[in-house]
């Protein structure tokens, strides 16, 4: 599984960015390559996207083409499109199917921790209770676990910039280790 | 009561019988200083609340929303300039550029004026939250999150992707009210806020104020205290008092606190923030062991969770003389009430000892009846002609106001 998730990794950051002649729909395979083609990603640090929400989406590519957010390689992916190419992109994930948390046994204490501070912080008011978000609240309800907790800490940490300031003052007050707890209950959330 | 009941389903619909060790964890889990104090859980109204997020792309100049802004009679609106995302706070230069800045955006953007023809460039970009532009002999002086730059001679360099030179950066670099507004005051001094890190926190002492410094970054100083965070001021033409408005705290209740509109009678005073609220509110948490007495009151309240944002002096001859030397504010419009309320620009009318004599609407329209922002003001300004300039954020937009048959500005 590993080595499977490396060689797609691989794939796709050595795949070159698309022309910039090329149409959504041409682009989109590139993307789903890495991001996941069922909404889902299997690719470690990279986000699921399935059933994202469409303003957040048209954020985060706008944050990348003007090299708002420095992450490559989504910067040289999202070079030269449109303003309409954004709408376009974020209309099409917008509809992908909502990711699914992991199979398997979850750790009932680490969950309800989680839940506590879930609570606590109130991510379930911007996020919604079932976590699928709002405008630019995004969707974060079984995302992949490691993803979460690098976003958190890029939050805490300045590295990651927000649209607005939002998170940036919510996770100032969050630890690193809750930071661990809130990724696994939120992560593995049904 | 209501909280446990409804956190408690919630949970036990999600993890059965660990709700218990959960519930366990809440009451003193929220640190000192959160944002989030004060959030009531368990109510649905409030639940529903959270920031309202300006579009990240602007709107196309044939679909702005001009039909549903309302003026006085005899007054006209028109589109300035479109196609700036996020246009925020304005500066005029000498010559006629308008020089806008942004804050969800990296860029400055600059509106040159030829002939009357008005046509929007992004200056620079890859900037930090860059709010703030104020201009003076020929230089742009711009307020980034953390830093004051400037760009000397920046009529020659549009176009020419100019690079901002930093004049002063002993800023802290918090994102919560760290965008900054930035002005030139009558004593030839740029003037910007250093914002409260947070929705209400007690802070150490680089927060919470408004500061000046010489036109080349040297001679910081603090010269008001006790703001959460200001993003308007302006002189008063005839006093060359400073006022200003402050925004104030969330999660009090859906009517308080009200904005408030300032003024600076003397260097150094205290406006309150975050112990005493509007003037007679001590704070729940932090008011305990002060007196608002304390500390300076506001002039005028502008409105709950109003967002009183941009503030000027009418100082043109277009508009009818009742106008002149009054107050306009642009009030971006709450979030943090169920019951939305402000997206409008607001006229203040003074006293003749420059007090506050009463706060009305002046243009409305941004905030729908459907309790919806169709657009959002952020900052106004008088141009030379005596009309008057509105900043969109929304919509990425600047509108001109006029007064009587209506002359066409060119767009």
């Amino acid at each position: 599984m590993r080595r499977f998730a490396a060689a797609l990794m691989l794939g796709c950051c050595f795949v070159a960015p698309p022309a910039a002649a090329q149409s959504v729909q041409e682009r989109l395979p590139t993307c789903l390559a890495c991001h996941g083609e069922h909404g889902q990603s299997q690719t470690p640090d990279v986000p699921s996207l399935g059933a994202q929400q469409g303003f957040y989406v048209t954020v985060q590519l706008l944050m990348f083409r003007d090299r708002m957010r420095v992450v490559e390689p989504m910067n040289d992916m999202a070079r030269g499109l449109s303003d309409d190419d954004l709408r376009a992109f974020a209309d099409i994930i917008s509809k992908l199917p909502a990711p699914q948390p992991p199979d398997g046994p979850v750790d009932d204490a680490r969950m309800a921790r989680g839940q506590a501070l879930v609570e606590v912080n109130h991510c379930n008011i911007c996020h919604r209770p079932d976590f699928s978000g709002q405008d630019n609240v995004p969707r974060i309800g079984a995302q992949r676990e490691e993803y979460l907790v690098k976003a958190l800490r890029g939050y805490k940490d300045n590295s990651r910039r927000g649209y607005d300031a939002a998170m940036a003052d919510v996770v100032a007050a969050i630890t690193d280790e809750q930071i661990l707890d809130l990724a696994y209950c939120v992560a593995h959330f049904r | 009561m209501r909280k446990l009941v409804s956190s408690g389903l919630l949970l036990a619909g999600t993890f059965g019988l660990l709700a218990t060790a959960a519930l366990a964890q809440q009451p003193e889990a929220l640190p000192p200083g959160s944002p989030l104090i004060g959030r009531p859980a368990g109510n649905e109204a409030a639940a529903k609340l959270a920031p309202v997020p300006a579009p990240p792309l602007a709107t196309a100049a044939d679909k702005l929303p001009l039909d549903k802004l309302k003026a006085p009679k005899g007054f006209n609106i028109e589109v300035y300039a479109s196609g700036m995302p996020n246009a925020r706070s304005m500066a005029l230069s000498d010559k006629g550029t308008v020089f806008v800045g942004s804050r969800l955006q990296d860029k400055v953007y600059a509106i040159t004026n030829k002939d009357g023809k008005h046509e929007a460039h992004v200056l620079v970009s890859g900037l930090y939250r860059p709010n703030g532009v104020a201009f003076k002999n020929g230089t742009l002086y711009i307020a980034e999150l953390s830093q004051i730059s400037k760009i000397d001679n920046v009529e020659e360099a549009i176009d020419k992707s100019p690079k901002p030179t930093v004049i002063y950066n002993d800023l802290p670099k918090d994102e919560a009210h760290g965008w900054k507004f930035l002005a030139i005051g009558p004593d030839n001094k740029l003037y910007f806020e250093v914002g409260q890190p947070g929705n209400n926190v007690l802070h150490d002492s680089a927060h919470g104020q408004l500061r000046r410094i010489n036109l080349d970054g040297s001679g910081a100083e603090v010269i008001a205290y006790g703001i959460r965070n200001t993003v308007g001021f302006d002189w008063n033409p005839k006093t060359k008092e400073l006022y200003f408005t402050d925004n104030g705290r969330d999660w009090l209740s859906e009517d308080l606190p009200n904005d408030e509109l300032n003024r600076i009678t003397k260097l150094g005073q205290d406006f309150g923030e975050p112990y005493c609220h509007q003037g007679n509110i001590p704070d729940i948490e932090f008011g305990w062991g002060h007196s608002c007495s304390d500390y300076v009151p506001p002039i005028a309240l502008m409105g709950p969770h109003a967002a009183a944002l941009g503030m000027r002096f009418y100082t043109g001859t277009m508009f009818p003389s009742e106008y002149r030397g009054q107050i306009f504010v642009a009030r971006h419009g709450s979030w943090n009430r169920s019951k939305k309320f402000g997206g409008d620009i607001a006229l203040v009318r003074l006293n003749a000892d420059g007090s506050a004599k009463s706060v009305e609407p002046f243009i409305t329209g941004f905030l729908q009846p459907d309790n919806n922002y169709i657009g959002r003001p952020v900052d106004v300004m008088n141009m030379p002609d005596g009309s008057l300039l509105i900043s969109d954020d929304w919509n990425g937009a600047i509108y001109r106001v006029s007064y009587g048959s209506k002359k066409v500005a060119g767009r």
